[in-house]
């Protein structure tokens, strides 16, 4: 087998210096009649490289790549252009078969590079902290919600109905078992979010309000108001956000006050793979709340002959030292797609982040126009980035389901995010990046005024 | 640098705290020195070709609602010659299997073969939406149904949660399950328990699922006291969480009969799978009785670890656990198509679910990889890496054990790894020393002080994809450090000496957290944007 380099001749020699007649004589410890005499039957044996890529290459072929299609799927997940250099960095073995930098004697590159990330979502979130990465978005906003609790004590989670509903969801799961209250809602549909509603439901037991910005409708608005009623009642302020690139164009949420800023990291440097792996971003505004922080963080500091290194510090949080006392049971953060992240991060920089924030919401205003002209279809939100909502004068799924027959992937549907909410079932969340062109926003248009006529 | 440094910021890094040994740049050679992002790149310069649109959000036409950005976000940005240098330089300062022999106990550092990366990368896996429609992603979900049949088949089990996004994150699943079960049944219990042995996300997984954490006893053969078990459980145990094979590197033999006893007072077993590299091919969890065990696609079915993550932790369920496992999953119909089981349709097919962990639905970008590199081995070559794991582990063992203390070497053979204690050393050396050492000698150390039971703790875990020939060049290089341990060689403790750093300051990093870059105090104040000579 290619991936097994003993040969039997080894093997016995092996076996020799052990003592051991044979391999199977090793799981002596395996009780009798428990132990597998051979492969289970039943299923396949060993298959070479060409036939392993073929039956792989005929599953892919079953799905219909974005690439392929005029897309225009978003809902926590974005398609933007994945420069090659960021590939190339990251298929590189010192760091695609390196593991956590326990030894940061022999793993500085990872660790420079996680400094590097970590510092780069700091300023982009406008946060003084952030940490080494989180499993994925949803994830990450679930740990803050824990962190919220303990930083004030408290046990009332007041959500948005705008924030994605599968992080609602991993929030209320999770909830269940910690005797988290949850306040929730849904979302209201209108062109602005309904500030003052949720302002109202925070009061003296809220530990904290969870916000998404922009929302899952893809509306813009100002968080100040809501951090402020939040630390008037001595609440805390997450905010959520599941596009990045958004960032370079509106301002940050810890400039507006957010306590905590969570988020999805998906969008700068890593595909869309069917919603996995990707990569949770996590920060705090003020630096006293770094001994609540959940993950791993890497710190800067001096070898022996005083040379500038890094190293993962302040694990006393984690549950390697901590066990139940831990802020989390995290054990890893999403390394490679941080690393991926910051690959796209420095080849953008400031200038290009700005640029490519600008081109998505350019071509993001031409669709919501060229949509509007469309009969029968309103353009919901007052204020987006380079996501909004339509409504439609019929159930969005249908036609959702009818477009892909005609490879076009126009967005996600509420009904699909919100099943079963009847109000929300007409409305169809529409995702435009730098990836979209002209031609793809009109090949949407006119599809929609034929399903629709 | 092919565009100046516009910001007055004077790199941290100067020549003297670089502190070359007599080379001006403090490079040496090949190993070189490499400065942060933040240190050599600008505002202005960009390596990506972007349209030339306004980027000035706050003087031009937009319907950014009055948000537009108006103060900079202070990310520095190379052109894509410099990238590539800037992580390459830091790639080299990194260990890897790639480079060699990584044998960190628990683990699992085996080779990660690249046919997996090609197949992640096919188009119609890479470049696809999670919220597509259900009918142009069926090859997804028959990958990740694919893959479900074999960890069921492999695990002796009855059902999969595919959606956890490492171990620790699967082990929260299983226990979220049992709770489950036993609230379904009106019988909220209080306690799980874990052997001191265990992984540091057992006891942290129960407490934050809201259960009180008790250790389990273990015999002086390292296995977990049966009879001591016995004794502790009762109607307010909710369950065990159990390593098998635990974090000794021996099998529990009495896993089948802790099982039992656990169930007879109506509770639930949970399996650390973390070790099933060892026993896969070999022996089915479910036939020793276990209800629920995440399996780290990253260990046993070689997904890339790196650097880190990301990880993925699906959950083989018991009939008893089935029907509380998490949404999303995937179902095959009669006429051989996958379908989706999420919130839409959950309330006919899985109303007893405790709902979702996370957005979408799992480490689709793991499910690939996992699963072309278990179709390469087949269930004959599955069989052949776990005996050749544990055939390795024990050569391991038995070629160190006179000159390395393995407290659990009277025990039988170990499996896939193998412990051994600092007792033997002298003139206060520790086991960190001799971890450095082999970081000199050219190997990634074992890990270290775990398990806790053990004193000085070295867990070595080879992996099944080492040759005999890199095993006996590690045991010669173990068996020099293991006799300058005992000897008291002083010099030990300066290791490494060869590595890129020197021993770091960890309690420095500790007491004066420095986690994101500042810029240095320039005289005069921080420069503005116009005097970075904005755009």
């Amino acid at each position: 087998m290619r991936y097994l380099p003993l040969t039997d001749a080894d093997r016995s020699a092996m076996l020799n210096v052990i003592g051991a007649p044979s391999i199977d004589a090793l799981f002596v410890d395996v009780p009798d009649g428990l132990h597998l005499d051979g492969p289970i039957a039943g299923l396949p044996l060993h298959a070479s490289e060409m036939a392993v890529e073929k039956h792989m290459r005929r599953l892919s072929k079953k799905n219909l790549a974005a690439a392929d299609a005029a897309f225009f799927c978003g809902a926590g997940a974005y398609r933007h252009h994945v420069p090659a250099t960021v590939d190339h960095v990251i298929q590189r073995g010192e760091f695609l078969t390196a593991y956590t930098p326990y030894q940061p004697e022999i793993a500085q590159g990872t660790l420079q590079m996680l400094f590097e990330f970590q510092s780069q979502v700091a300023r982009l979130y406008g946060c003084a902290v952030a940490n080494a990465s989180m499993y994925d978005g949803s994830t990450a906003c679930w740990e803050a919600v824990a962190m919220a609790g303990r930083v004030t004590k408290r046990d009332r989670v007041v959500l948005s109905g705008a924030l994605h509903p599968h992080y609602a969801e991993t929030i209320r799961t999770m909830a269940k078992f910690t005797a988290d209250e949850i306040a929730d809602a849904l979302p209201s549909i209108q062109g602005a979010p309904d500030i003052e509603g949720l302002i109202a439901r925070i009061d003296d037991t809220t530990s904290c309000v969870v916000v998404q910005y922009p929302d899952i409708l893809g509306r813009v608005f100002d968080l100040a108001p809501i951090a402020e009623a939040a630390h008037a009642k001595g609440a805390l302020l997450i905010a959520v956000n599941t596009e990045p690139v958004a960032l370079g164009a509106i301002r940050s949420p810890g400039e507006m006050g957010a306590d905590i800023v969570v988020g999805e990291g998906q969008s700068i440097g890593v595909g869309l793979q069917f919603g996995g792996p990707y990569l949770g971003l996590f920060a705090v505004r003020d630096p006293k709340h770094v001994r609540q922080m959940p993950g791993r963080l890497c710190g800067e500091t001096v070898d022996a002959e005083g040379k500038r290194g890094f190293v993962l510090t302040l694990s006393t949080r984690e549950q390697h030292i901590r066990r139940e006392k831990a802020t989390s049971n995290i054990c890893t953060n999403s390394g490679l797609c941080a690393l991926a992240f910051t690959v796209h991060l420095t080849l953008l920089g400031e200038a290009g982040l700005r640029r490519l924030a600008a081109e998505n919401h350019r071509l993001a205003c031409l669709a919501a126009d060229c949509l509007a002209q469309v009969p029968g279809v309103t353009v919901l939100n007052d204020a987006f980035f380079n996501e909004f909502t339509v409504m439609l004068p019929v159930d969005a799924r249908t036609v959702v389901r009818t477009l892909a027959d005609r490879k076009i992937l126009a967005g996600v549907s509420l009904g699909r995010l919100f099943p079963g909410v009847e109000a929300l079932s007409k409305g169809l969340v529409i995702a435009v990046t730098e990836t979209t062109t002209e031609e793809d926003i009109e090949i949407l248009c006119s599809a929609l005024k034929e399903v629709l006529a | 640098m092919n565009a100046p440094n516009k910001s007055g910021w004077r790199p941290a890094l100067n020549l003297d705290r670089r502190g070359g040994a007599g080379t001006a740049t403090g490079n040496k050679a090949l190993m070189l020195e490499e400065p942060l992002i933040f240190e050599i790149g600008t505002f202005e310069t960009t390596g990506v070709d972007l349209p030339d649109v306004p980027d000035d959000f706050v003087g031009g036409a937009n319907r950014l609602g009055g948000l537009a950005r108006s103060t900079p976000i202070g990310l520095p940005g190379l052109s894509e010659p410099e990238t590539v240098r800037h992580y390459t330089r830091l790639s080299r300062q990194n260990y890897a299997i790639d480079l060699g022999l990584f044998p960190l106990g628990s683990c699992t550092m085996k080779h990660n073969p690249r046919l997996n990366e090609k197949v992640a990368r096919m188009p119609g896996f890479l470049d696809v939406h999670p919220l597509q429609p259900v009918d142009t992603v069926r090859g997804a979900l028959e990958v990740i149904n694919e893959l479900a049949f074999w960890l069921i088949e492999l695990t002796g089990m009855h059902g999969v949660a595919m959606t956890p996004k490492a171990g620790a994150h699967g082990e929260l699943c299983g226990i979220l399950c049992i709770r489950a079960a036993l609230e379904a049944k009106g019988d909220a219990r209080e306690v799980i328990l874990v052997p001191e042995s265990a992984h540091g996300t057992n006891p942290a997984t129960a407490a934050f699922a809201g259960y009180r954490v008790e250790n389990i006893p273990a015999t002086s053969e390292g296995r977990v006291d049966l009879e001591a078990l016995k004794a502790r459980l009762g109607p307010d145990v909710a369950g065990v969480m159990i390593t098998n094979p635990n974090t000794c590197g021996l099998f529990e033999r009495d896993m089948k009969a802790i099982s039992d006893a656990v169930h007879a007072v109506g509770g639930y077993v949970y399996c650390d799978g973390a070790n099933f590299n060892a026993i896969v091919g070999r022996v089915r969890p479910g036939d020793l009785g276990v209800d629920a065990m995440h399996i780290n696609l990253h260990k046993t079915f070689s997904t890339p670890h790196g650097g880190g993550g990301p990880g993925s932790g699906p959950v083989v369920l018991s009939e008893a656990l089935s029907p509380y496992g998490p949404l999303p999953f995937t179902a095959r119909r009669a006429d051989g198509t996958v379908d989706l089981i999420e919130e839409e349709n959950a309330g006919a097919e899985h109303p007893h679910t405790f709902g979702r962990m996370s957005a979408f639905h799992g480490q689709m970008g793991m499910f690939t990889r996992a699963l072309a590199y278990i179709l390469s081995h087949g269930a004959d070559g599955l069989r052949q890496v776990s005996g050749d794991a544990v055939l390795n582990a024990n050569y391991l063992l038995r070629s160190l054990d006179d000159v390395l203390d393995a407290p659990f070497g009277h025990s039988g053979p170990c499996m896939h790894e193998a412990l051994f204690s600092d007792k033997e050393f002298a003139g206060g050396l520790s086991t960190l020393d001799l971890a450095k050492g082999m970081i000199d000698e050219g190997f990634h150390p074992m890990t270290m002080y775990f398990p806790l039971v053990v004193h000085g703790a070295m867990l070595v875990e080879p992996t099944e994809t080492e040759s005999k020939a890199g095993l006996d060049q590690l045991i010669v290089a173990l068996r020099s450090l293991a006799e300058r341990a005992r000897a008291g060689d002083e010099t030990l403790k300066n290791a490494p000496i060869h590595a890129p750093r020197r021993r770091l300051d960890e309690t420095l990093a500790a007491r004066k957290p420095v986690l994101a870059w500042s810029e240095p105090e320039v005289p005069g104040g921080p420069p503005t944007r116009s005097e970075q000579g904005g755009a």
